[in-house]
C-alpha cells in the first residue's frame, strides 16, 4: 500500500470527527420530561383511561374520537368506570390539561413529533 | 301451468300494497311514536334536516334597519370562528346574501316584482339529498350523514383539492387561502370568537354544517336562534321526514321555491317568496 501510514491516520481522523458528537454528548442524555399536571387534573385523579394507556396511546384514542364524533356523530365516550365524557380535545382534554406547554409540548419536543392538532384546535390561554 | 301472467301481477300488486300499508299500519298502531310526532320531534332525532326561509319576513326586517339585518350571519360566524378577510375573493361563506337574480337564475324575467328585484336573499348550504360535492370528494372528507342528512365536512381529511367547490352548483363552499388566524386583526378584533369550536387551517375547504354540534345538543342552529331572538322567525329549521313538523307545515301552507331544482340535487332549503 502506497502512503499507508497517511491513509490510516487520515481514516482515524475522519472516523474520529464523524464520531465526535457521540463522544461529546456521552453520558449527557436529556432526561425524558415528566408531563406536569394542573391542579384540576391532580384533583380529578383519573383521566378518561388508565394512565399507562394514556401515556402510550393517547393519540390512538384521539384519532378514534375524532373519527367517531365527526363521522358517526357519537359524541360521548364511556370510560372504563362508566363515566361519560364529551369527546373533544379542545373542550374536554384541554379543560383539565390547560397547561399545553408543560403537558403536551415538552414530550412532543423530546420525541420530535409535530402533531397538527393545533393548526385548527384552539390552545387554552396559559398564564406565563 | 300454476300461475298465469294475470294471476302473478295480482299477487305482486297485493304484496306491494301490503308492504306499503304495513309500514303505515305500524306507524299508526305504535301509539308512543304517534305521540312523539304530535309533540314535535326532539332536535337530536331528525332524519332529514331542512330549512324553510320566509323571505317576506326576512326582507321586511332587512328594510326596517338602516344597514339591513345581518343577525343570522353574525351569529353563525361567531359560533364557527369564521374570519372576515375584507376581500370578497377570499370570503369564507357559511351563510351569506346575494341578489334574487343571482340566487334564482332560472327565473329570468325581464320585468319582475319590485318586492324581490335586486333584493338580498339569505343563502347557505342546501344540504342536498343528492349532493354532488360528496360524490366528487376523493378523500371522503365531505360526506352526507346517513342519520339526519346533514352534508358535513371532516376537516381532518380535507386535502384542499377543491373538486367539491367545482361540483357545488350553489357556491356554498369556500377555500381557505390563508390561515384564519392571520386574518386582518382590525376586521376580527375578538377572533377566535368561540373557544369551544375549532378554527380551520390554510388550504382546506369549509362550508355550513347546519350546526351539527348544536343540533347534537338539542339546540337550534345559530342562525335560527339569532333570527328567533329578534322575533322575526324567518328561518325555520325542522325535519322534512316528519309529516307534522314545522317545516312540513310551512311547505303545505305556502308556495315555496328551491335553487336550481332542475339539476336534480334535491336541495333541502326552501324559500317562501
Amino acid at each position: 500500500m502506497y502512503d499507508g501510514g497517511k491513509i490510516i491516520i487520515g481514516l482515524i481522523i475522519g472516523i474520529g470527527l464523524f464520531l465526535s458528537p457521540f463522544f461529546y454528548n456521552a453520558g449527557k442524555a436529556a432526561k425524558a420530561p415528566e408531563p406536569e399536571l394542573t391542579a384540576m387534573a391532580k384533583e380529578a385523579k383519573v383521566c378518561v383511561a388508565q394512565k399507562s394507556y394514556m401515556r402510550e396511546s393517547h393519540f390512538t384514542m384521539l384519532d378514534e374520537w375524532r373519527n367517531t364524533s365527526v363521522r358517526d356523530g357519537e359524541r360521548y365516550y364511556t370510560a372504563w368506570d362508566g363515566k361519560k365524557y364529551y369527546k373533544s380535545l379542545q373542550v374536554t382534554c384541554m379543560d383539565c390539561h390547560s397547561n399545553k406547554t408543560k403537558f403536551c409540548d415538552q414530550c412532543h419536543n423530546y420525541v420530535d413529533v409535530d402533531p397538527y392538532c393545533w393548526d385548527c384546535h384552539i390552545v387554552p390561554e396559559e398564564k406565563k | 301451468m300454476g300461475v298465469d301472467r294475470r294471476e302473478f301481477l295480482k299477487i305482486a300488486g297485493y304484496a306491494a300494497l301490503f308492504g306499503l300499508g304495513g309500514k303505515a299500519a305500524i306507524d299508526i298502531l305504535a301509539p308512543g311514536e304517534l305521540e312523539a310526532s304530535m309533540q314535535g320531534i326532539p332536535l337530536t332525532q331528525g332524519k332529514r334536516w331542512s330549512m324553510v326561509i320566509d323571505m317576506r319576513k326576512c326582507l321586511k326586517q332587512q328594510e326596517a334597519g338602516k344597514d339591513g339585518c345581518k343577525e343570522c350571519m353574525i351569529a353563525c360566524h361567531r359560533e364557527h370562528n369564521v374570519p372576515d378577510w375584507g376581500n370578497p375573493k377570499h370570503a369564507i361563506k357559511w351563510i351569506w346574501q346575494d341578489k334574487y337574480e343571482h340566487v334564482f337564475p332560472e327565473h329570468p324575467n325581464q320585468f319582475i316584482d319590485e318586492g324581490v328585484r335586486h333584493k338580498p336573499f339569505i343563502l347557505l348550504c342546501n344540504h342536498c339529498l343528492n349532493p354532488p360535492c360528496v360524490r366528487v370528494c376523493p378523500t371522503q372528507a365531505t360526506f352526507k350523514r346517513e342519520s339526519d342528512g346533514i352534508v358535513a365536512m371532516d376537516m381532518h381529511r380535507c386535502i384542499g383539492c377543491r373538486f367539491c367547490m367545482a361540483a357545488c352548483p350553489y357556491g356554498s363552499r369556500s377555500f381557505n387561502w390563508g390561515d384564519p388566524r392571520k386574518a386582518p386583526k382590525e376586521l376580527n378584533p375578538d377572533y377566535p370568537t368561540n373557544r369551544a369550536y375549532p378554527e380551520r387551517s390554510m388550504g382546506v375547504v369549509e362550508k355550513c354544517n347546519f350546526c351539527v354540534e348544536l343540533v347534537a345538543k338539542g339546540e337550534l342552529p345559530a342562525c335560527v336562534q339569532a333570527c328567533d331572538k329578534i322575533k322575526v322567525h324567518a328561518l325555520n329549521f325542522g325535519d322534512l321526514d316528519a309529516p307534522e313538523s314545522n317545516v312540513r307545515k310551512l311547505l303545505r301552507e305556502h308556495y315555496t321555491i328551491r335553487r336550481k331544482p332542475a339539476l336534480g340535487t334535491e336541495p333541502n332549503l326552501f324559500y317562501i317568496i
